[in-house]
C-alpha cells in the first residue's frame, strides 16, 4: 500500500486534481481510499456525487466520542469502489482543526480502515501550518507528497514553503517529495517555469495539466471528468498523471530555495519586474 | 496555645494539627460569623437542599445529566504511562508537555505509595506551544541523561503536546541526530492524549511502546530459563505491589519462569537502608526483549491491556490468554488452570492447601457476610473481579460503577452476575461517576462500599462503611504492599472485609449484643 498526500496553496485545485487522478487510478484497477483532511470536507464530493460527506469529527461530536463511531458510518464507497472519508473539523474561528485530523486518522487506523488497499491519498488544506496538518506525513503515514501548483507567484511561494516542511520531516520521518503537479492557470511560460522550479527544488514536474472548461462542467455535476466525459482529452491528462504517479521512481528530499531566489526566478521568466528601489516609500503624488 | 514553650525539653514538641486546632473557640466563632460576608443560606435551607439531593427525584435528574461529569473515578493517560515506565530497569519516564502535569503524576503516586517517583517533564511553555516542543524534548534528553543516568527513557505526552500534534517519533530521531543521546540509546514512546481514555489506556500504550522498542533490538532472542517454560505476565495497571510479588511466587512454585511486564514492585516499595536509588528493580530490558519468544502470554486486565494483547496475539502470533484478574476462589482457580494448560505443569499441593484455607476462612466468616448489600466503584477490570469475589462471599452486589469502563465491560459483568443467584439485584453502571454513585447509595442503600479513597465522602455522608480497594488510596497506609490476588490475596481481602463489618457491629450494636465472641 502506498500512502500519498496532496498539498498546495488554497484554491489551487488540489481536491479536483486529486479526485480526478484517483478516479483514473481506480479505473486502472487500483484499490483507492481518499482521506480528506480539510475542515470544509469537500475532498470526496466528485467521487460520491454529494455535497459534503458526513465527516468523522462531525459524527463524533454528535455521538459524544470517536469511540462510538462505526467505520461504515464514515467510510463510504463511491465510483469505482473508491473509499472515501472526510476528517472534517470545527466551524471557522473555534477549536482546533489540526487535532481533528489527528483524531480522525488515529480512529481510521484503529478501526481497520487501512486494509486491502493499493493507494491511500490525503487531501490536505493549504499550507503545512501546524502539527495537525503535518499528520499525514508523519511516521507510517504518507511516504510521498505531490504539490499542486501553478505558474502564479503565490502558488509557487506556497510550493516552496511546503517543501520546507517536507525537508523537516524527510530527515526525521522519511517522507519524500514525488513531484510538482502544474495545474495550469495559463500564465506565460508556465510549464518552463514550473520545470525550473522543480529542478531547483530537486524534484520533477510530474505532469502539466492544461486548463480545460470540462473540469468545471464535471464539477457542477459533482463528477470527475473521468466519469462525466471519459473520452475527453482532459480525462486522458488525469490518466497520464495517475500512470506517472503509479510508476514514479523519483522520490527526493527537496531543496527549498530562499525568497530572493524565488523572486529572481520570477524575474528571469519575466513574471516579475526588477525591483525599482527608488520607489520604495514614495507616495502616489511624489511619483506622479 | 498551639505549642509547648520549652525548646530544650526531652518531651516531644506538641504541635496541634488542624483536627484539634480548629476546635478552639477562636475558630468556631470565625466559622459562624464569616457566614454573613459570604451571603450564605441558613442551616435550614442548606439542609433542605441537601436532603433533596438524596431523593429519587434528584437521582433522576442526576442520571439525566449529559454534558457534565462530577468526580469521575479515573485519572489521565500519561499517569498510566509513568507507572508502565517505572516497571522497567533504569527507566526514566519523561512526559512531553507542561510541567504541572508531571508534578501531578509524581504527587499522585507519592500519596498512594508513600514513595518518591522519578519522572521528568520537557517543560513546554507558551513559546513551545507556538513553535512546537522539539527543542524541549531534545534538551530534556541531554539534561536527563547527564543528570540522572537512566538506561532507558520512556516518553509519553500531555494534552498540550497532543493538541499541537507533536511527533515523538520524529523528535526522538532528531534528538539522536543532534547527539543529545547516542544512536543506540533505548527510547520508547507512546502518544497519551488525556482527553480520551483514562490512565488505563496510557498504561497499555506505554507497555506496547516499550515492547515494540525492546523486541526490535539485538536482545530479542529466545530466553535462557534452564528448561522452564517462560510465560509473559501482563498484570496491567496494578497498584498492589504484593500482587506483582504474588504472581511471581505462584508461577515459580508451579515451575514456570515468569516474565512480568512490567514489574514496578521494587520501584515503589524500596527499603529505607540509607541509600537512595533512583531506579530500584524493574523488569530487565534484556529480559523484556525475549518476550516475543515466551511460550505464551497471560493478560490479567482485559480492559486495560487491549492494545498490548493485540500486539502479542496478532503481530507476534503468540498464544494469549486474557483472564479476569484472579481475585477470590474462582478467579484464582481459572488462573492456575490456565497456567497449567499453557505449560503442561501441575498445580502444586502447596497452592491447593492455600485454596483450602481460603475456603475455610470464607465458611468461618459467612454469617457476617451473607446477604450484605455492596456497592463497588473502580477501574473496570477491578470491578469485574471484585464483583465475582463478593458473590463468592454470599454478598449481594447492588451498584457497580466504572467511570472508565470500555465497551466490553457490561457483557463481562453480566457473565459474572448471571453465574450466581446473588447477582440478580445488581445494576451495572459503565461511564457513570461518583456523584451518580452517591445518588444510588442514598436511594437504594447498601451495607458496604468498596472502592478508592474518594468514596470516603459518600461513606461518611451516608454512614456506610468503606472497604478501601483500588487506586488511589491516599488515606490508609500500606495497603498497596499486600496482595489481593491468589488464594492468599483473597484471604487478605476477606480479613479486611469481615473485620470492617465486625467493627461496625461493635460500634453500633445494643449493649446486650456487644459480645466478646464474633
Amino acid at each position: 500500500m502506498r500512502q500519498i498526500a496532496f498539498y498546495g496553496k488554497g484554491g489551487i485545485g488540489k481536491s479536483t486534481t486529486q479526485q480526478n487522478t484517483m478516479a483514473a487510478m481506480a479505473e486502472m484497477g487500483r484499490r483507492v481510499m481518499i482521506v480528506g483532511c480539510d475542515p470544509k470536507a469537500d475532498s470526496t464530493r466528485l467521487i460520491l456525487h454529494s455535497k459534503a460527506q458526513t465527516s468523522v469529527i462531525e459524527l463524533a461530536a454528535e455521538k459524544g466520542s470517536v469511540e462510538d463511531l462505526e467505520l461504515d458510518e464514515v467510510l463510504v464507497e463511491g465510483a469505482w469502489g473508491i473509499k472515501c472519508v472526510e476528517s472534517g473539523g470545527p466551524e471557522p474561528g473555534v477549536g482546533c482543526a489540526g487535532r481533528g485530523v489527528i483524531t480522525s486518522i488515529t480512529y481510521l487506523e484503529e478501526a481497520g480502515a487501512y486494509e486491502n488497499l493499493d493507494f491511500v491519498t490525503y487531501d490536505v488544506l493549504g499550507d503545512v501550518v501546524c502539527g495537525g496538518f503535518a499528520m499525514p506525513i508523519r511516521q507510517g503515514k504518507a511516504q510521498e507528497i505531490y504539490i499542486v501548483t501553478s505558474g502564479e507567484m503565490m502558488a509557487m511561494y506556497a510550493a516552496n514553503n511546503i517543501s520546507r516542511g517536507i525537508l523537516k520531516y524527510a530527515h526525521s520521518g522519511g517522507v519524500r517529495l514525488g513531484g510538482l503537479i502544474c495545474n495550469s492557470r495559463n500564465t506565460d511560460r508556465e510549464d518552463e517555469l514550473i520545470m525550473e522550479l522543480a529542478r531547483r527544488l530537486n524534484t520533477q514536474m510530474i505532469h502539466f495539466i492544461p486548463r480545460n472548461n470540462v473540469v468545471q462542467h464535471a464539477e457542477l455535476r459533482r463528477m470527475t471528468v473521468i466519469e462525466y466525459d471519459a473520452q475527453n482529452s482532459q480525462a486522458n491528462e488525469y490518466r497520464q498523471l495517475a500512470k506517472k504517479i503509479d510508476e514514479n521512481e523519483m522520490k527526493t528530499i527537496p531543496t527549498p530555495i530562499s525568497m530572493d531566489e524565488l523572486e529572481d526566478l520570477l524575474i528571469e521568466f519575466g513574471i516579475m519586474e526588477q525591483e525599482d528601489t527608488s520607489i520604495i516609500g514614495q507616495k502616489a503624488a511624489a511619483t506622479a | 496555645m498551639t505549642t509547648t514553650p520549652e525548646t530544650n525539653s526531652h518531651i516531644p514538641l506538641k504541635v496541634l494539627d488542624h483536627t484539634e486546632l480548629f476546635k478552639d473557640e477562636v475558630y468556631t466563632k470565625q466559622f459562624e460569623t464569616k457566614r454573613e460576608f459570604e451571603n450564605g443560606a441558613d442551616d435550614a435551607e442548606v439542609n433542605r437542599v441537601l436532603e433533596w439531593t438524596r431523593t429519587w427525584e434528584y437521582r433522576e435528574k442526576n442520571f439525566a445529566r449529559e454534558a457534565l461529569t462530577v468526580n469521575p473515578a479515573k485519572a489521565c493517560q500519561p499517569l498510566g504511562a509513568v507507572l508502565a515506565a517505572i516497571g522497567f530497569e533504569g527507566t526514566l519516564p519523561i512526559v512531553h508537555g507542561s510541567q504541572g502535569c508531571v508534578a501531578y503524576f509524581r504527587s499522585h503516586f507519592a500519596r498512594h505509595f508513600k514513595e518518591p517517583v522519578p519522572a521528568a517533564s520537557t517543560s513546554m511553555t507558551e513559546d513551545a506551544a507556538v513553535f512546537g516542543g522539539i527543542n524541549n524534548l531534545v534538551e530534556s534528553f541531554a539534561n536527563s541523561t547527564a543528570l540522572y543516568k537512566p538506561k532507558h527513557i520512556a516518553v509519553s505526552t500531555t494534552c498540550m503536546a497532543e493538541v499541537i500534534g507533536e511527533d515523538l517519533f520524529a523528535y526522538i530521531r532528531t534528538a539522536r541526530d543532534q547527539e543529545a543521546i547516542t544512536q543506540e540509546f533505548p527510547v520508547s514512546y507512546a502518544h497519551t492524549p488525556s482527553f480520551v481514555g483514562s490512565h488505563l489506556n496510557g498504561y497499555d500504550v506505554m507497555i506496547k511502546g516499550i515492547l515494540d522498542m525492546v523486541t526490535a533490538g539485538p536482545d530479542a532472542k529466545a530466553p535462557q530459563t534452564g528448561g522452564k517454560p517462560q510465560l509473559n505476565i501482563f498484570p496491567g495497571f496494578e497498584t498492589y505491589l504484593g500482587n506483582l510479588r504474588e504472581y511471581r511466587r505462584i508461577l515459580e512454585l508451579m515451575g514456570v519462569a515468569p516474565l512480568i511486564l512490567g514489574d514496578h514492585s521494587d520501584a515503589l516499595d524500596s527499603p529505607a537502608n540509607g541509600e537512595y536509588d533512583l531506579y530500584p528493580g524493574g523488569t530487565k530490558l534484556a529480559d523484556a526483549a525475549t518476550a516475543k519468544f515466551s511460550k505464551a502470554s497471560v493478560v490479567l486486565q482485559e480492559s486495560t491491556m487491549r492494545r498490548t494483547a493485540e500486539l502479542v496475539r496478532d503481530t507476534w502470533k503468540q498464544e494469549t490468554a486474557v483472564l479476569e484478574t484472579p481475585i477470590g476462589i474462582r478467579g484464582t482457580d481459572q488462573f492456575l488452570t490456565e497456567i497449567a494448560r499453557l505449560t503442561g505443569l501441575p498445580v502444586p499441593a502447596e497452592l491447593t492447601v492455600e485454596r483450602g484455607r481460603l475456603v475455610d476462612a470464607l465458611a468461618d466468616s459467612h454469617a457476617y457476610l451473607h446477604g450484605k448489600r455492596v456497592a463497588i466503584a473502580g477501574d473496570p477490570d477491578l470491578v469485574v473481579a471484585l464483583t465475582r469475589f463478593v458473590l463468592e462471599c454470599g454478598m449481594v452486589p447492588v451498584h457497580l460503577v466504572s467511570t472508565n469502563a470500555d465497551s466490553g465491560f457490561k457483557a463481562r459483568m453480566e457473565k459474572v452476575l448471571s453465574a450466581s443467584k446473588f447477582g440478580d439485584a445488581a445494576t451495572v453502571w459503565p461511564e457513570k461517576d461518583l456523584w451518580h454513585l452517591r445518588s444510588l447509595v442514598f436511594t437504594e442503600p447498601v451495607d458496604l462500599l468498596i472502592g478508592s479513597t474518594y468514596l470516603k465522602y459518600i461513606s461518611r455522608e451516608a454512614n456506610v462503611p468503606l472497604l478501601r480497594v483500588g487506586f488511589p488510596i491516599f488515606d490508609r497506609h500500606h495497603l498497596h504492599r499486600q496482595a489481593t490476588i491468589g488464594y492468599t490475596g483473597g484471604l487478605s481481602l476477606l480479613t479486611q472485609m469481615v473485620n470492617t463489618f465486625l467493627d461496625e457491629l461493635d460500634r453500633n450494636c445494643l449493649p446486650h449484643s456487644f459480645d466478646a465472641v464474633r
